[in-house]
Formats: structure tokens, sequence, C-alpha cells
């Protein structure tokens, strides 16, 4: 317990809530990264524009953050190239084929009591609790 | 709505920088649950869906959003195979590499190799999704057209 950050972690929610909420109420869309991703894929069609804008300004957030916050986003990751692919693979595939991610499912399904959203998140929770201890034997730790 | 989609993308990479969410040890660190379990990213879908739930509260008493003609949002009830299997698949991913695609395209802008590669094979796996979902439904408008015929 000795990483915990309750503060940070609350308000940093807090913004990300507060920015699915501005897409909700502003435009009548729902926030969800995977789908913002996926469905600028293909064909463009109307929708292709915003979403692009959307990446755009998460790609400029994440150069701010790097310029201003380094520590925020120093991705320091002791795994393999190839289990980093695999891990894509499986969360572009996954996220496509489930119609969702944390954002879309986890934030704002859950938000407004979507079964769906409610019983995908728990099951990519529990996915995740049980994937981490099998990763770590692969690899060889404790 | 370009601009605002665009500040709306700032703000949460904003949030997800501030919350840890863009740090993957930090995150295998939550889904370390048999571990040195790290609790923080549980609040952060707390304080993000306290907020969200407000707004949906605020939805409900409009009828249309302020710029758009009427509200999208899903309204799919049913828990079906494909729910189950891709957010098992998603959750598996996530616990690899602590990457889920919004702190993936994040850190990726910052020209971090994991991050880079992770969302590249992400992009990946979202058109193999829909290669493999046009190959199904072509199969099923086979099946149908043979149900069909005489």
């Amino acid at each position: 317990m000795e990483n915990f950050t309750p503060f940070s972690a609350l308000a940093g929610g807090a913004l990300i809530g507060l920015a699915a909420t501005a897409l909700l109420l502003l435009d009548g869309r729902v926030l969800g990264i995977s789908g913002v991703v996926g469905g600028s894929l293909g064909r463009p069609n109307a929708d292709t524009g915003w979403r692009l804008a959307l990446l755009a300004g998460l790609a400029t957030g994440g150069v701010l953050l790097m310029v201003f916050f380094p520590a925020t986003v120093d991705v320091q990751l002791d795994r393999p190239l190839g289990a980093v692919v695999l891990a894509g693979l499986l969360v572009g595939f996954g996220t496509r084929m489930g119609n969702g991610c944390t954002s879309g499912h986890g934030v704002c399904g859950i938000s407004r009591m979507s079964p769906r959203s409610l019983v995908a998140t728990c099951t990519f929770m529990a996915a995740g609790f049980v994937t981490v201890p099998l990763v770590r034997a692969l690899m060889g730790g404790v | 709505m370009h601009l605002r989609a665009f500040f709306i993308g700032l703000l949460f990479a904003a949030g997800l920088g501030l919350s840890g969410m863009t740090l993957p040890a930090k995150v295998i660190g939550f889904l370390d649950l048999f571990g040195a379990w790290d609790p923080s990213l549980a609040l952060v879908m707390v304080g993000a869906i306290a907020v969200y739930a407000v707004g949906f509260r605020l939805k409900l008493r409009r009828e249309a959003p302020v710029f758009a003609q009427a509200f999208r949002v899903p309204t799919r009830r049913d828990i079906d195979p494909r729910l189950l299997g891709g957010a098992t698949l998603f959750g598996a991913g996530w616990a690899i590499a602590g990457f889920c695609p919004g702190p993936g395209i994040v850190t990726a802008a910052t020209g971090a190799t994991a991050s880079v590669v992770f969302v590249l094979a992400m992009i990946g796996g979202m058109l193999l999704w829909k290669a493999a979902l046009a190959i199904y439904e072509s199969r099923a408008v086979v099946d149908v057209a043979a149900q069909v015929a005489p």
C-alpha cells in the first residue's frame, strides 16, 4: 500500500468525469476512447472529424504532461516488447468486440447503471486480476 | 464541435496524468490484487463516476444536448457472449502491459517506445476484429441464404 495516492486519484478521476460530462451535455456523445479510436478507422464519416480532434487533444495533453509534469508520463515498463504487442492486440480486439473499455464501460456506462457496462467492467477487472499473477509467473518472478 | 472535442481530449489527458493512469506500473499495481496491491485506481473510477453520474442526471432533464439534435447514448441491456469475451480479452491485455486505450495514446505522444508499440498493436487488434466480424457476417448471410434456398 506504500504507493497509495488517494487524493490525486480522486481529483484525476473527477477531471476524467468532467471531460466525459462535457461531451455528453454539449454534443450528446459517450466518451469511450476505444470507440473514438475504432470509429475513426476505416472510411471517413460525419463523426470522423470530432473523433480525430479528440484524439489530437489527448496526444497534445500527453506532450504538455511531458513538458510540465514529466513524472506523470514516465513510462517505465519491465515487459518485453513482444508482450506489449500482445497486450495491444488483445486490448484493440477485445474493446471492439466488447464495445468499450475503461472509459466507455467503466466510467460512462457504470454511471448510468447500464447492466452491460457493469458486467463488462467486472469482467475486465477480474480478467486483469487473474492475468497479473499469471504474467509474473511466466516472467519467472515471485 | 472539433474544437470542443480537442479540449475535451486535453482535459481527459490531464485527468489521466493527475490520476496515475498514465503510469503502467501503477496500473499493474492496481490489478495486482494478490500482491502489493495499490488501490488508488479504484478511486479514479470513484471520482470519475461521481462527477459523470451528476452529469447524467443533468442529461435526463434535457431534451437534447447543447450543440446537437439528440443524445446518442447506448441503450442495449442484453449480456451476450461477445460482451463477455471482449471484456475478458481486454482485461488480460490491460494487465499484461498496464495500458488501456486512453493512457496508451497519451503516453505514445511522448514518444515512449512501449506506448507507441502498444498503440500500433491496439489499432492492429481493432482492424483484426473488424476483419473477423466481416468474415463472420458474410458467412451468416450465406447461412441464411442456404436456409432460404429451396
